[in-house]
């Protein structure tokens, strides 16, 4: 094996802020310290990518000091949270912008899919495209032409490979373009989030053909927040924290380490659901909600929210709790059993609990509503999403047996064999 | 550190070196002609997606030189009467029209390349000098139709009229048109590099090009100029290319070589200029456009 990527010392810093007069003097001073042979005056400052934070600098630097070797034929998987870094990397990788300081040395013809149909004109027809798109991935014109029957068979919309791009629907387009990038032959692969696009039945197609490039030993760097998909193709995982790479530990403990990484930071406050009723949220409001974003498939779906009084009495609170299916469809409540009274405190938090809810791994929302005597006092409606992760506790996996769709619930059976 | 095990010979053979970038005169030509394929491409795109859904379709190549003719004949000629030398001013203008919009279509879209394709160049990389390139070539395609719609004008009134008098300068013709999307080429991608950060030049350039017709001989020959100002329009580089056109083939004004090697002259530090800060904006100007 040997190392085809080796990134050593690799930064990029950005200025915050608009554009104008303002920046010219910077730019000015920058210019002066150059001619004069000194160093660039702003790169000394610059504070560390962190979104939330309150910079004291107008430079940020997105990445900072990134050190990291790929050998050939390994599928290297890039996490962390939004603004961590990961695509900036993606894009000195690639070449798209360059570097503030550091460099990158590559062994080999690179292909990078940053988007899926990078430079489809819409007035070109499928057969053009194809030849377009291919041309700016990378490939020539032969190579496509070789190529073209089988890309043209993987789309699956021969039918309208001679009509205008622009008429096609959108998954159309979608399977078309990643065709193109899916036959890209290059010896090494640059993917960005690519798979966040397109419906489940895609988003397999994509993994299964990517799981195919891996194993003919072609390097692979893969970025993503889909965690499944990171554990079952990436052999080593690097993960990205405020511009910074943390220490190397290996896959299972990285993705551990995202995972409660990402819980801290979104169980934090919780954003406020927008109110659609302007009476509610006057006399109580619900606050401080409070899930965790992924559970395993088979663990119990916790979850707290705050009842705050505004009004002087309110007797006879009842709270609902409603699961819905990402499109919409209510696939399971809780009605409180009892009504609890807010007449001595001024709030008071609640502890649901699904008990081995039997969801089917998937995306779900939460609504919560609270009422008095008949009365809505606050209604929250899809205010947080929840993954069920396709792995339980113990790593049993849930088989999607009956193909795409398995609806949401995992019914609690009782199975009686008997061998004769 | 796997690596560490590797030797030194081996450490060297990376293909590819990505660095801050501080040479600003590493063209690479030799990528560039490995994307020829997509430079081709992208000129086939330009040229189909500009005339779909029209009814009349390339015509219009035709149409628009033809009318500001027409509108130069009446205009200037009938109404302002201005000179033509003797030349029937149809040929007259149309030789300075179509010789103009090449360099001015040349000027203005690779003026745009950054903006316009910051889509695409925030996405993938390849060299970024194949779009002003394919803009170049797209716009000779365009060029070489007018071109010889000329010619058929031209031929028609060497047949009517014994005025014109076509010269062994005709075998300049390439020249003038390397020098016409040089100059192009050059000023464009001056401008689009400098409009990535500040938009000031667009502005600049939306009259700035109109204005620059004016001070090139396409409405009057160059003899009617007063002496005095004179010398302004000769610094103006599109000059000697108009002139020297119009002298081979209609034989009216005048072919001055040393204006010509100006202009050559002009065209090369000019197209130098524009490929080094072309290449040093191309590298990070993703972040600030």
């Amino acid at each position: 094996m040997s190392t085809v990527i080796k990134v050593e010392n690799l930064s990029k810093q950005y200025r915050l802020g608009s554009i104008g007069t303002g920046t010219l003097t910077h730019d000015v001073q920058r210019w002066w310290a150059n001619m004069r042979g000194k160093e660039d005056p702003f790169l000394k400052i610059g504070d560390e990518n962190q979104r939330d934070g309150k910079g004291g600098s107008d430079y940020v630097w997105s990445l900072k000091d990134i050190n990291f070797d790929v050998q050939q034929g390994e599928v290297l998987g890039i996490i962390g949270k939004n603004g961590a870094g990961k695509s900036t990397l993606l894009k000195l990788l690639t070449k798209v912008t360059a570097p503030t300081t550091g460099s990158v040395k590559i062994r080999g013809r690179v292909a990078s899919l940053l988007e899926v149909g990078t430079g489809f004109h819409p007035e070109l027809t499928g057969r053009e495209n194809i030849f377009l798109n291919g041309a700016i991935l990378g490939m020539t014109k032969q190579e496509v032409k070789n190529k073209f029957d089988e890309i043209v068979d993987f789309s699956g919309i021969e039918k309208y490979i001679d009509t205008p791009v622009k008429r096609y629907s959108s998954g159309m387009y979608v399977r078309l373009a990643f065709a193109v990038a899916a036959h890209l032959e290059p010896e090494i692969l640059i993917i960005d989030e690519v798979l966040a696009v397109g419906d489940a039945e895609f988003q397999k197609k994509c993994l299964g053909k990517m799981k195919a490039i891996g194993k003919e030993g072609r390097t692979i760097l893969f970025v993503s927040h889909n965690i499944q998909a990171i554990e079952s193709l990436c052999d080593r995982v690097i993960l990205l924290n405020n511009g910074l790479k943390l220490p190397e530990i290996s896959k299972k403990e990285t993705i551990k380490l995202y995972i409660d990484n990402s819980l801290s930071a979104t169980i934090k406050e919780s954003k406020q659901g927008v109110r659609e009723n302007i009476e509610h949220g006057k006399r109580a409001r619900i606050n401080n909600i409070q899930i965790k974003p992924s559970f395993a498939w088979q663990e119990n779906v916790k979850l707290s929210f705050e009842i705050e009084k505004i009004d002087t009495i309110i007797e006879d609170i009842e709270f609902g709790v409603g699961i819905d299916s990402i499109s919409g469809v209510r696939i399971c409540t809780f009605e409180s059993k009892e009504s609890y009274s807010l007449n001595d405190a001024n709030k008071m938090t609640f502890e649901v609990i699904f008990n081995q809810p039997t969801l089917v791994p998937g995306n779900y929302l939460v609504s919560i509503g609270v009422r008095s005597l008949a009365q809505t006092l606050d209604f929250l409606e899809f205010v947080h999403e929840f993954t069920i992760n396709e792995i339980n506790q113990d790593g049993k996996h849930f088989g999607f047996t009956l193909g795409e769709s398995s609806g949401y619930i995992d019914t609690n059976v009782e199975v009686i064999t008997k061998k004769d | 550190m796997k690596s560490n095990n590797l030797s030194s010979e081996e450490q060297e053979q990376w293909t590819e070196i990505i660095e801050p970038g501080k040479s600003l005169f590493a063209l690479d030509l030799a990528s560039v002609w490995r994307y020829r394929d997509l430079l081709m491409l992208f000129v086939k795109r330009d040229f189909i997606s500009t005339y779909k859904q029209t009814i009349l379709g390339p015509l219009w190549f035709f149409i628009a030189p033809i009318f500001t003719t027409i509108t130069f004949t009446i205009i200037f000629g009938r109404v302002a009467q201005i000179s033509t030398e003797g030349i029937p001013p149809v040929l007259f203008y149309m030789s300075g029209i179509i010789g103009w919009n090449y360099f001015s279509t040349c000027l203005t879209n690779t003026s745009t390349t950054f903006r316009d394709n910051a889509g695409i160049f925030g996405k993938v990389y390849f060299p970024r000098l194949i779009i002003p390139l394919s803009t170049i070539i797209t716009n000779l395609i365009k060029f070489s139709i007018q071109f010889l719609m000329f010619i058929g004008f031209w031929l028609f009134f060497i047949y009517k009229d014994a005025s014109i008098t076509p010269n062994s300068y005709i075998l300049l013709t390439p020249l003038l048109i390397v020098l016409m999307a040089g100059l192009g080429l050059g000023f464009g991608m001056i401008i689009s590099s400098f409009t990535t950060k500040y938009k000031d030049l667009v502005f600049l350039l939306q009259f700035g090009v109109q204005l620059l017709m004016y001070a090139t001989p396409i409405i009057y020959p160059l003899s009617t100029i007063p002496e005095k100002y004179k010398w302004i329009i000769i610094a103006n580089p599109m000059t000697s290319v108009i002139e020297t056109f119009r002298y081979a083939f209609l034989g009216s004004g005048t072919f001055n070589l040393s204006h010509l090697i100006y202009s050559l002259g002009f065209m090369i530090i000019l197209l130098f200029l524009g490929i080094v800060i072309f290449n040093k904006t191309e590298k990070t100007f993703i972040d600030t456009v």
